[in-house]
């Protein structure tokens, strides 16, 4: 009895398992149809979660304009973003930065043409405590020496930084080495992406880093431009010396101006939205893209960012209406003093 | 030698009530402030979240849609898309889960076999949930193209749970005493008859125990639904299995990192309406496992 039983349990198992792979197989059809035939009254965007509130506000409004348009935003970050982008997964990529020729290659293998457009400004704020009355300014070979990797353990006073500063401990806070910020802060300051002395305090949300420089006397740490916008009481700006004076005369403090005009070098930077010229096939994603360049740049600034140059605008909006695809970074160093504008009218 | 070890087995009488129940003390006092401890580590979390979020918990925040402007936004496709992912999620993991532990406790040989099944079950327990997530990624919304839809985040959820459910259904099969089912058997009852009607019933209470401590773990997952491709900024409802969709812990991960101050009050007030809902569940359970407490005894 106990063998019959037994063998018809198994029997029952076997059974279940066939059902299941069989209803594995025919869900995995309908997922691979419903999603597209959904997908045609869904925009789908992902990427940077930098650039996530600027193309939330825009969804946002988007769909207040247009009544049953729908469009979804995720935050799996600029790598995560293109990766999703080039296997043709989603309409529109949220970037940070400009798309890699590794990526570039991953999106030409599948076909996936993409239109490059810059859509706000982000500035880098480097920060220090409101009662520290000697850091005014820094050069950048300053924020170098303080935060290459060969810094560690060996700088670790204000004195060291710059003669005349006081003899004390230095503490320094920042983003996290999977924050975007990071990537952008390393490659600008000391030269090489992902290279920075590893002993300082770091959160992957600058929130956390707010606190800790605004807590500390002997405190520097570094941010996005809108956390020192919103903490402004707190913390006291440092102005960045770039060294050339083309662009600027001197030491100079971010503010949506200096961003703006470049003269706050190098620490902004634009940040992107990549279409898909594939997509504008769907009316909802034309005319979406269409509605972000037009009506983004109160809403860039409303969440903190800096809006581009009615110049800019109006470049970006030619490189889309011509459907301009290819990115403007190719074969050209991104931190090269080459302004937005140069970029777009090469 | 006989003697000394005499001495230590008996010491004199009269300190030896006092030294045993010194410790007893002792220990009990170091356990009471134990449980102090970390019932005020939980309470300074509570009184925190509750103080920023009090505030701005509404009927308008439950029933709003995201909006870049804090005092618009509301919680309502996260708080939807958390309860219908849990649910498929208990869907999918309940009768794999517990018809797994079945066999492996009723019906499966035990040897070495059994063994090495019994240590990959407990292994995969302890596996970080993002490995499961990148699985998800691979398996479900790639290979059988479920897309990054409700049922595919649901899918992935159900195996990280699997390994917790059958753990705990295994623990709650084994603690039925032996009387029972050799009581069903002296009657006649076959393997099946006794399982369904005398087992089962038995062991519901600690199987339901398993299952709230697993589903409680799916629903404050992130980092899983965020590889699969979950959401963050989803203005509709899940309108079926392959919808879109977004969660909780995303809408208040997403919250809290922005600058603005006010969008950390939506997510303290985000985390006590997960809150709520986990109070919810277990709840339910709790009622349901009295239910079958009773009608059984």
């Amino acid at each position: 009895m106990l063998s019959t039983t037994r063998r018809s349990v198994a029997e029952a198992v076997l059974l279940t398992i066939t059902l299941a792979s069989c209803g594995g197989t025919s869900a995995g059809d309908g997922g691979s149809n419903s999603p597209t035939t959904s997908g045609d009254t869904i925009i789908r965007i992902d990427g940077s979660s930098t650039v996530f509130p600027v193309t939330e506000a825009v969804a946002e409004e988007f769909q207040k304009a247009n009544r049953g348009t729908r469009v979804t935003v995720g935050i799996s970050g600029t790598g995560g973003g293109f990766q999703k982008f080039c296997r043709d997964e989603i309409d529109i990529a949220d970037a940070s930065r400009p798309i890699s020729s590794t990526e570039q290659d991953a999106c030409e293998k599948t076909g996936v043409q993409f239109i490059e457009l810059p859509v706000a400004y982000d500035g880098l704020a480097i920060v220090v405590h409101p009662r520290n009355t000697w850091a005014t300014s820094m050069t950048v070979g300053e924020l170098k020496k303080l935060w290459e990797p060969a810094a560690q353990g060996k700088l670790a006073k204000w004195s060291q930084v710059r003669d005349g500063w006081p003899d004390r401990e230095i503490h320094l806070f920042g983003p996290g080495v999977d924050s975007g910020t990071f990537d952008y802060f390393t490659e600008a300051i000391i030269g090489k992406t992902d290279q920075s002395r590893g002993d300082y305090t770091s959160s992957e949300d600058d929130n956390v880093v707010v606190q800790g420089v605004s807590g500390d006397e002997f405190a520097l740490g570094y941010f996005g431009f809108a956390y020192y916008e919103e903490n402004q009481g707190k913390l006291k700006l440092v102005a960045v010396d770039d060294g050339n004076d083309a662009n600027g005369k001197g030491p100079i403090l971010p503010s949506p101006e200096t961003v703006k005009d470049g003269s706050y070098f190098p620490l902004s930077r634009p940040v992107f939205i990549y279409v898909k010229v594939k997509s504008l096939e769907k009316p909802e994603v034309k005319s979406f893209v269409e509605f972000y360049l037009a009506k983004g740049a109160p809403l860039v600034r409303e969440v903190g960012y800096i809006p581009l140059g009615d110049k800019e605008y109006g470049l970006v909006q030619g490189r889309f209406s011509a459907k301009t695809a290819g990115s403007m970074y190719q074969g050209t160093d991104s931190h090269s003093s080459m302004s937005l504008e140069q970029r777009l009218m090469r | 030698m006989t003697t000394t070890a005499a001495a230590t087995a008996n010491p004199p009488l009269g300190r030896t009530p006092f030294l045993r129940y010194s410790g007893d003390r002792l220990l009990g006092l170091f356990g009471l402030l134990v449980m102090l401890l970390v019932l005020v580590a939980l309470m300074a979390l509570l009184y925190d979240i509750a103080r920023d979020g009090l505030g701005r918990l509404s009927w308008q925040f439950v029933t709003s849609y995201p909006s870049r402007r804090a005092s618009e936004a509301g919680i309502l496709p996260a708080l939807v898309g958390s309860i219908y992912i849990i649910g498929i999620t208990a869907l999918i993991a309940v009768p794999l889960g517990v018809g797994a532990a079945i066999y492996l406790e009723e019906y499966g040989a035990r040897g070495s076999w059994a063994r090495i099944v019994e240590i990959n079950i407990a292994n995969l327990a302890g596996v970080p949930s993002i490995i499961y997530g990148l699985l998800g990624l691979g398996l479900f919304v790639r290979s059988l193209g479920m897309g990054r839809s409700v049922v595919a985040g649901a899918s992935t959820l159900a195996l990280l749970v699997l390994p917790t459910v059958i753990i705990s259904t295994r623990e709650a099969l084994r603690a039925v005493p032996k009387s029972l089912r050799e009581g069903s058997y002296a009657l006649g009852a076959t393997q099946w008859q006794t399982i369904q009607h005398q087992v089962l019933p038995a062991a519901i209470p600690g199987i339901l125990t398993g299952l709230i401590l697993a589903l409680s773990r799916a629903i404050g997952e992130t980092a899983p639904l965020i590889t699969i491709g979950a959401l963050t900024y989803v203005p509709f409802l899940p309108d079926g299995i392959w919808s879109p969709f977004t969660v909780l812990p995303i809408q208040i991960f997403s919250w809290v990192s922005r600058p603005q101050a006010a969008f950390a009050e939506n997510a303290a007030a985000g985390i006590l309406i997960l809150l709520l809902l986990l109070l919810t569940m277990n709840a339910v359970a709790i009622v349901v496992r009295d239910r079958f407490q009773r009608t059984k005894y």
